[in-house]
């Protein structure tokens, strides 16, 4: 295999998500696996095409259990262990009141997973990244629809890979540096 | 399947742009037809913050906002160097324009979380126009919000005792207060509500990053965008984390109100002492906050000739909850009355005689005349469609809902059991000063905004542009 250590993978343009997404589909059945797409607006199917998996929703769920029983505990200790006050004999552990701050920093830890979940599972903040080395890269954001084979990929070969995307009826096939 | 559905999104597109030549959305025919559509919406939104020069009336605006705000500090410097005395508070109205204005704020905020987060998860396209906006008035509104209980505190650099934290005096704040649920209740209103706001502009922050030619945009954008790449892992986490929060956003919208109702009827003062109190609350400030939402964008609109993105048929929506919100806080203005007529508690049954007819009976009565009878002119689609009318409506709306706060908070408080104790509130300079203070650090946040981040969400509008169906789901 003489893949090229200064090439981070070759990129596919298209002009509509429906070839994109048709091409991502090709691709995987092909056996392609590190590859990404960039595209100017979420395309739904597009992820699961490319294989991708999203573990967000399990981490806002545990963080909410976390942030919720976290808060109950932290009542609880505050005002039943630490520092007991009795007014008018009511019990210490007097739970209805304790509910309003359990759900809300429920939602609070939920929301906070949530958001740094999904920011740290794509890998941002990320200043630097091969894909900007691409001329016309700024269009995904705008209105091109990117396919990008990885060249760590176990199945990538710059010429055959070059001419399978080529295959897709792209608008051109360009070669990303690292 | 796939190649069925996709022939059937363009054949759905192709004839709904024979068929009409303005949307359902009200979006016109050169945003929708025509080859360079995605184009079109990358410049009339995605560069409207990368121009040089601002319209004139921005600056008019700004100048305005601006001089508030220093106002406000002033009126907060001499609170912080004299006290809270320089205010009108005294015993019995120890609570005064700090929660009626805090209050006011806080309604004020509701709007945008329900038109983001609520309309989000009901698949209502047409919020795609104004939710961005919509949410960053929440935030400036919870800004405006938060500042006044602070600043009530009277020591407000100690605020942090608020906070739970195991600290040397050995003492824990006391959870079974409602004040100390609305710390946690404010706190993560405005922590979820930026997370939201935030996460939803990333995308569309890459792309402002993206078209940017300037060196200062190019690095002020790049770092606000956090190195977004489009990539479809991206848009996977980005569209379910964004999903996620508008569902933990929805249930804040009725909680935070809520519990700050529970502030006032936790308490045993008559007209405070209220099962009806967190519905009502909840009703009353999605009825303030649409009529704040319809008071700015009415303006922006016109000013920034977004007359294509936000059209009549978002105010006729927005004018319509207004007015079955309207309503619910009519019935519970009813309702109050009732009750405490029917509780056959004398110190109730005064309190409401005193409400309407004591030395603060005309702001009761004026708040009848622009809370309740006035948007009652709603009924007719004439009004909901006529911008003049409308901005008048909401502008009473936005007046009837402080006068709301200030008939709970001040006519309970002056007046109580005892007659020995009762006495009157009057606002002094500082009060006035602060309360549009504040209104001028919301409109300074709300024009800086504007200037410098994407209003409408320019990734949501191209994907309407893509799959036109999604817009017709109307």
């Amino acid at each position: 295999m003489n893949k090229a250590d200064d090439v981070f993978g070759l990129a596919a343009e298209f002009e509509s998500h429906i070839d994109l997404l048709r091409a991502a589909e090709k691709s995987y059945e092909q056996g392609y696996r590190k590859m990404d797409a960039y595209t100017p607006f979420p395309i739904e199917g597009l992820a699961e095409a490319l294989g991708k998996r999203n573990r967000v929703p399990l981490m806002a769920f545990i963080g909410g259990i976390i942030g919720g029983a976290g808060a109950y505990y932290m009542m609880w200790y505050a005002n039943v262990v630490s520092y007991p006050i009795n007014i008018g004999g009511r019990p210490l552990h007097s739970w209805p009141a304790f509910i309003p701050i359990t759900f809300e920093l429920t939602v609070l830890c939920a929301g906070l997973t949530a958001f740094f979940g999904s920011l740290g599972s794509c890998g941002l903040p990320k200043p630097y990244h091969p894909m900007f080395n691409l001329t016309e890269f700024e269009r995904a954001s705008q209105d091109r629809f990117f396919l990008c084979i990885e060249a760590h990929d176990a199945i990538f070969e710059p010429t055959k890979t070059r001419e399978f995307l080529q295959g897709l009826n792209p608008v051109r096939v360009t070669e990303v540096p690292k | 399947m796939k190649e069925e559905q996709i022939q059937k999104t363009s054949a759905s597109s192709a004839s709904s742009a024979v068929k009409e030549n303005i949307s359902p959305l009200g979006y016109p025919t050169n945003l929708f037809t025509g080859q360079p559509s995605f184009q079109r919406v990358n410049e009339t939104i995605g560069s409207v913050v990368l121009r040089d020069r601002q319209p004139r009336p921005w600056w008019i605006g700004f100048i305005i906002a601006f001089t508030l705000l220093m106002i406000l500090f002033l009126a907060i410097s001499w609170l912080l160097i004299r006290g809270v005395g320089v205010w009108g508070i005294n015993i019995p109205v120890a609570w005064g324009y700090a929660i009626v204005n805090f209050v006011w704020w806080i309604g004020i905020a509701h709007a945008g979380t329900f038109i983001s987060a609520i309309l989000l998860l009901m698949f209502q396209h047409w919020r795609t126009a104004i939710n961005r906006f919509s949410e960053a008035m929440t935030l400036f509104a919870i800004a405006c919000a938060g500042m006044f209980p602070l600043l009530h505190l009277g020591r407000p650099w100690v605020f942090y005792w608020l906070f739970p934290y195991p600290d040397t005096m050995k003492m824990w704040p006391q959870f079974r207060s409602p004040l100390v649920w609305d710390v946690f209740a404010v706190g993560t209103y405005f922590t979820v509500s930026l997370l939201f706001w935030y996460l939803g502009l990333v995308p569309d922050l890459a792309t402002v990053r993206d078209r940017a030619r300037k060196k200062w945009q190019k690095i002020f954008y790049g770092v606000l965008a956090l190195g977004w790449r489009n990539s479809a892992a991206h848009w996977q986490r980005h569209q379910i984390a964004y999903l996620l929060l508008a569902a933990l956003a929805t249930p804040l919208v009725l909680s935070v109100h809520s519990v700050v109702s529970l502030d006032f009827s936790v308490a045993q003062l008559p007209g405070w002492h209220s099962t009806i109190f967190p519905p009502y609350f909840v009703a009353g400030a999605i009825y303030s906050g649409f009529a704040m939402v319809i008071t700015i964008v009415i303006p922006v609109r016109k000013i920034y000739r977004l007359e294509s993105l936000i059209t009549l048929r978002h105010f006729n929506n927005m004018a319509n909850v207004m007015l079955v919100t309207g309503l619910i806080v009519a019935y519970g203005y009813f309702i109050e009355a009732f009750m405490s007529w029917y509780s056959g508690d004398i110190f109730e049954q005064y309190m409401m005689t005193n409400r309407a007819f004591g030395p603060y009976g005309w702001i009761f009565w004026l708040l009848m005349l622009v809370n309740v009878l006035i948007p009652q002119a709603l009924w007719s689609a004439r009004v909901r469609r006529n911008l003049i009318a409308l901005f008048l409506v909401a502008l009473s709306i936005n007046l009837g809902m402080w006068l709301e706060r200030f008939v709970i908070v001040i006519t309970s408080l002056h007046r109580d059991f005892v007659p020995s104790s009762w006495g009157m509130f009057f606002p002094t300079i500082w009060d006035w000063a602060t309360l549009f203070g504040s209104v001028g650090l919301f409109l300074t946040l709300l024009f800086l905004f504007i200037r410098f981040l994407p209003m409408i969400a320019i990734s949501e509008t191209r994907e309407l542009v893509a799959e036109p169906e999604k817009a017709m789901t109307l």
